[in-house]
């Protein structure tokens, strides 16, 4: 039973570290905080729905198009939303953040209705045999995909001449500008690898949950968000270890059978966590200067 | 602090008129008390007849309760977000301490007292007693959880501190579904919601407490204090190095916008009559924050405004309730990307303007003695020299 | 910074702004509306209930079988040969909306009856507003025991959470369960009701409760509790919650290994084959939940409406559905006593009327036969429902009021 409980906190961390890595790709350029996110994972998961359960269309096709409407709206919504305030104070970024992703849910459950959609199967495999252990086949994707996905954006930050421009834009856009790095272009692209992950971060959820509903993204958004928080926001790492310490506090939590504390016990982690180190555990102290 | 810095941030009022002081005769302070507390009294007298008489039918008066309900918490709101600069996402949380900790002193005392509950609605002065008792510990309710989630939050900055106060709201909401368990006795009545609150919410009541935390607020942002928290908001660093102490400001901000909307949420709960912990989630706090965006940030009157219209504009278009929330949220973003002060920043001193024109057609000796215009720094430094 | 605006304009400006407005936007629309019906001869009923929002599929389903009745009453020659006309408004699931609807309803349309409010919450407000209206008021589908205590006008065609619970709790003892475990959803008042009754029930005829887990709104991943509960052993796992987080339960359960049986309540109504499947066909053995209406009920009259509510809105109607229906019919039923005795629309005699005829009478609905013994609550049969091979909906037992 310990053991099946750490199988399900891996899941559900996961889940979560996968989308906290959108939220940290997209604040470590541009220190915006997307609130967004989730519910771009909420159209990914709809995209999903509509390709399969509507068109009849086969999985394959469901799972690039996912990610391709996810990478899309991302980089729309920045255009549209976020471009125009790039020198605006924060509070007024933060607040159109907020807007955006009440647009999208709100749009949502007037195009498709509050009831769920049940996105079908992506595959007929359920469980997989590993270590004499029978795992479900989403869980051990997700995990691989987290991986995967973790070494992939550590090495195009590090070793690319795009992931060096990001670097830049974050150290300082204005002096990035000047060292001729397109900015625009480069938080554009910030936003389509943090959406596709949104995307990628769909199809499992889907292939794990099985439903999208127009509000799904809220609360995934929100843990997410905590967990990127809670891993010091903009780091890589620190998305991952955050994402599954949320993941794992969750099922601990209810395996001490006090599962209507889950959530109060999480968000105090963040409490606690921020108060005690205020850029959370991987996260870069700077200095303000005047 | 003053000229320079106005066209920059959202203030009360853009432009001031240039100085052609000692043109109009002013009244001292105690006569401005005096007829600031005479208008009031005699628009509440005004609603009051209106709805006695009939005028005002109970559908239309419940709506000015609300609104006056939704002014309370966007004003109080617009403390921490407009004058301090932060961004706190969890106002409902606070307003649920104030509802809870109202209703529950109001149901426990009057049943210790034999208070029934219909000498709410008739009123008497034991129940109008209990009722200022009840809201002012929902306020100290609210404002305790101020002072709890904000030494710490206040520490962080912007988007941190949005994302802790977010969490914070929904510990309360948590805490308020699950506490009975823990303390064993039936205290807010978990998911089923807590019932058995006396209807005590009056379009006097109401709207009195407008007036009360309107002017409240109003003299703390004028006086000492209220300067020290904008210099915060303008500049935290240099605020700091000439001698204002930022954490105690920031938290006396914080705290008073809680008390506030503890109070406006004892208000609530006498409108509603049944509270359940689920009402005061994420949504609720954002109803209030786009309030405050919409009407101006710092600006208290865009605050009122924009709560009024908010809350009367899907009554008043009850048939397109659908488009309501996509509607915010388009609305949100148009404003920030456009207008980032707020509709009403850019308006607000025409509209003060429309106001006072209305004021002095209501009062034409007014304007014989002083075109409140005009009425500026002479002014303030009498304010300040008071304190 | 505020040298423009002094503290007289503000305090005067903004109690000035929120009246003026105030009475600009609620004024258009003035009070002048007469209780009762209009010229025409129409009889005007309110509808209410979150139509938009995240309660909405519950409130749409509501108002879609109320507004079936009425039609269809209306083609039948309506109430003492007037026309039933309905106005219906939203209120998002939103107390507070709730109140303002009913009082618009009253105050400004004048209706003589109200068919609502859905949800439990904005059900018990608009219960306290409406008693000193006296207002004859049906609700489908608000369980909590709460809401008809507040006055003799509020009546209800369901049957309340306690109720339901008690009604699995038997059905667990009649089935021999020796232990159960219960899974329901932390601040929804609809499912920590049900779990306490039976919990209460259910042990004191002997039943071991072995765990009762919880989840909040919006949870996707029930697996740890899941584990919890597995690891109790229990014959039986309660899950009074509504379809779409029912149906992600019984996958997870069934992924875990769990092939046992899974109770529930009338939230399992379109679980599958309403407008989505949310379990498959193969996960859905075992599963037992006490509902008033099931489209797979034979009765004559049941079968009738899905057949109307099928040519009328193109989908099976679900339990939500026949209680709009069924509520709708109750007041009518007392709306027609009221006009037998030829009262005038409105009056005070005239509302009571409609209530003592609500009260005294018996409908024969779609979820079987409603009668009130002095309460607001139904006197009405139930239905133990569970599933065939194929998913398809059975009636295993109908149990007798």
């Amino acid at each position: 039973m310990f053991i099946t409980q750490v199988l399900n906190g891996l899941q559900l961390g996961s889940i979560y570290a996968l989308v906290a890595l959108g939220y940290t790709m997209v604040y470590g350029i541009i220190l915006l905080l997307n609130f967004a996110h989730g519910d771009i994972i909420m159209v990914g998961a709809y995209v999903s729905w509509l390709v399969m359960a509507q068109l009849g269309l086969p999985p394959v096709l469901a799972i690039v198009l996912s990610v391709a409407a996810c990478t899309l709206v991302g980089v729309l919504i920045d255009k549209v939303a976020y471009a125009p305030l790039r020198n605006a104070p924060r509070l007024s970024i933060l607040i159109t953040a907020i807007g955006v992703s009440y647009f999208l849910e709100n749009g949502a459950q007037l195009v498709f209705g509050a009831d769920a959609k049940v996105v079908p199967a992506y595959t007929d495999l359920t469980t997989v045999q590993v270590a004499g252990l029978s795992l479900s086949f989403p869980s051990v994707l997700t995990v691989l995909v987290t991986i995967a996905a973790t070494v992939a954006l550590t090495l195009v930050v590090q070793k690319t001449k795009l992931g060096k421009a990001m670097r830049a834009v974050s150290e300082d856009m204005g002096a990035a500008r000047l060292m001729g790095i397109n900015v625009n272009s480069t938080i554009s692209f910030t936003f389509a690898v943090g959406s596709a992950l949104a995307g990628i971060g769909a199809v499992l959820y889907a292939m794990a949950y099985t439903q999208a509903n127009p509000t799904m993204g809220m609360m995934l958004g929100t843990k997410a968000f905590v967990a990127a928080v809670l891993g010091g926001i903009g780091s890589i790492p620190g998305a991952v270890v955050g994402g599954l310490l949320v993941g794992f506090a969750e099922v601990f939590v209810t395996a001490l059978g006090l599962s209507v504390w889950k959530d109060a016990v999480v968000f105090l982690l963040l409490i606690i966590v921020l108060v005690v180190r205020p850029t959370g555990i991987f996260g870069r102290t700077m200095s303000e200067k005047v | 602090m003053r000229h320079e810095k106005t066209e920059e941030k959202p203030v009360i009022s853009a432009s001031a008129s240039k100085g052609d002081t000692g043109v109009y005769r002013r009244l001292p302070m105690p006569a401005r008390y005096a007829i600031n507390a005479v208008v009031v009294l005699v628009l509440l007298v005004l609603g009051e007849l209106m709805i006695d008489g009939g005028a005002i039918n109970r559908y239309q008066s419940t709506v000015l309760e609300q609104v006056g309900i939704y002014i309370i918490l966007a004003v109080s709101l617009n403390i921490a977000t407009g004058y301090l600069g932060q961004l706190p996402l969890g106002h409902a949380g606070f307003m649920s301490m104030g509802a809870y900790g109202c209703s529950i002193f109001i149901i426990r005392t009057s049943e210790a007292l034999g208070v029934g509950a219909r000498d709410f609605v008739t009123g008497t002065p034991m129940t109008l007693l209990l009722v200022i008792g009840g809201l002012i510990v929902g306020g100290l309710c609210a404002a305790i959880a101020g002072i709890i989630i904000g030494i710490p939050a206040l520490r962080l900055k912007g988007d941190y501190l949005a994302i802790i106060t977010l969490a914070f709201a929904e510990i309360i909401r948590v805490v308020m579904l699950n506490i009975d368990d823990v303390v064993g006795f039936e205290l807010t009545g978990g998911a089923a919601g807590l019932t058995g609150i006396p209807g005590f919410s009056s379009f006097l009541l109401v709207f009195g407490c407008v007036a009360v935390v309107c002017f409240l607020i109003h003299t703390m942002m004028k006086s000492r204090h209220g300067r020290a928290i904008l210099a915060i908001r303008d500049n935290e660093i240099a605020a700091e190095a000439t001698g204002v102490n930022t954490t105690y400001y920031k938290t006396l901000a914080f705290v008073v916008s809680a008390f506030f909307a503890g109070v406006a949420g004892g208000l609530y709960a006498g409108c509603v009559g049944v509270l359940q912990p689920a009402v005061f989630g994420f949504m609720k706090s954002i109803e209030i924050l786009v309030m405050v965006v919409l009407g101006g940030m710092g600006s208290m009157l865009g605050s009122a405004i924009s709560a009024t219209v908010l809350t009367i504009l899907p009554e008043a278009l009850r048939a397109f309730s659908e488009y309501r929330m996509i509607a915010y949220a388009v609305v949100l973003i148009i404003v920030m990307i456009f207008r980032p002060q707020g509709l009403l920043g850019s308006y607000d001193f025409s509209l003060s303007r429309i106001i006072e024109r209305v004021m002095n057609r209501d009062f034409p000796w007014r304007k014989r003695e002083a075109s409140p215009a005009d009425e500026k720094s002479g002014e303030e430094v009498s304010v300040d020299a008071e304190r | 910074m505020f040298e423009n605006v002094s503290r007289r304009q503000f305090v005067t400006g903004s109690a000035a702004a929120a009246l003026a407005l105030g009475l600009v936007g609620c004024g258009g629309n003035g009070g002048g509306a007469s209780e009762g019906g209009d010229a025409s001869g129409a009889i005007k009923v309110g509808i209410m209930g979150p139509h938009t929002g995240d309660n909405s599929s519950y409130g749409l389903a509501c108002l879609n079988g109320t507004q079936l009745y009425f039609k269809q009453l209306n083609a039948d020659g309506g109430v003492n040969g007037k026309q039933v006309e309905p106005v219906v408004y939203d209120e998002k699931g939103d107390a507070t909306e709730a109140v303002n609807a009913y009082n618009r309803l009253v105050q400004e349309d004048g209706v003589t009856g109200i068919v609502g409010d859905v949800t439990t919450g904005p059900t018990i407000a608009v219960a306290k507003a409406s008693v000193t209206d006296n207002m004859p008021c049906v609700t489908p589908s608000a369980t909590a025991a709460d809401v008809v205590t507040y006055g003799d006008n509020y009546f209800r065609a369901c049957v309340t959470d306690p109720e339901q619970g008690r009604v699995m709790a038997n059905f667990a003892v009649e089935q021999g369960y020796k232990s159960v475990a219960t899974l329901y959803l932390n601040g929804s008042d609809y499912s920590e009701g049900v779990n306490a009754a039976f919990c209460e029930e259910a042990e004191a005829a002997g039943i071991t409760i072995t765990a009762q887990e919880s989840y909040a709104e919006g949870d996707v991943d029930f697996n740890s509790q899941l584990t919890n509960i597995i690891g109790t052993n229990p014959d039986a796992i309660l899950v009074p919650n509504y379809y779409q987080d029912d149906g992600m339960i019984v996958t997870q359960a069934r992924a875990q290994g769990y092939d046992k049986v899974f109770l529930g309540v009338d939230g399992w109504s379109g679980i599958y084959g309403g407008s989505e499947n949310y379990a498959d066909a193969a996960d859905l053995h075992d599963c037992y939940y006490c509902c008033a209406f099931s489209s797979s009920n034979e009765s004559e009259i049941a079968t009738k409406f899905v057949e109307d509510y099928e040519a009328e809105y193109g989908e099976t109607p679900t339990n939500f559905c026949a209680l709009g229906y069924d509520a709708a019919m109750v007041l009518a039923n007392g709306l027609a006593a009221a006009e037998e005795a030829g009262l005038e629309p409105g009056s005070d005699d005239y509302k009571q009327a409609v209530i003592d005829g609500i009260a005294s009478g018996t409908v024969e609905g779609v979820t079987g036969s409603i009668a009130y013994e002095g309460t607001g609550d139904p006197v009405k049969s139930s239905l133990i429902i569970t599933f065939a091979e194929d998913g398809a909906e059975e009636t295993f037992e109908v149990l007798e009021a």
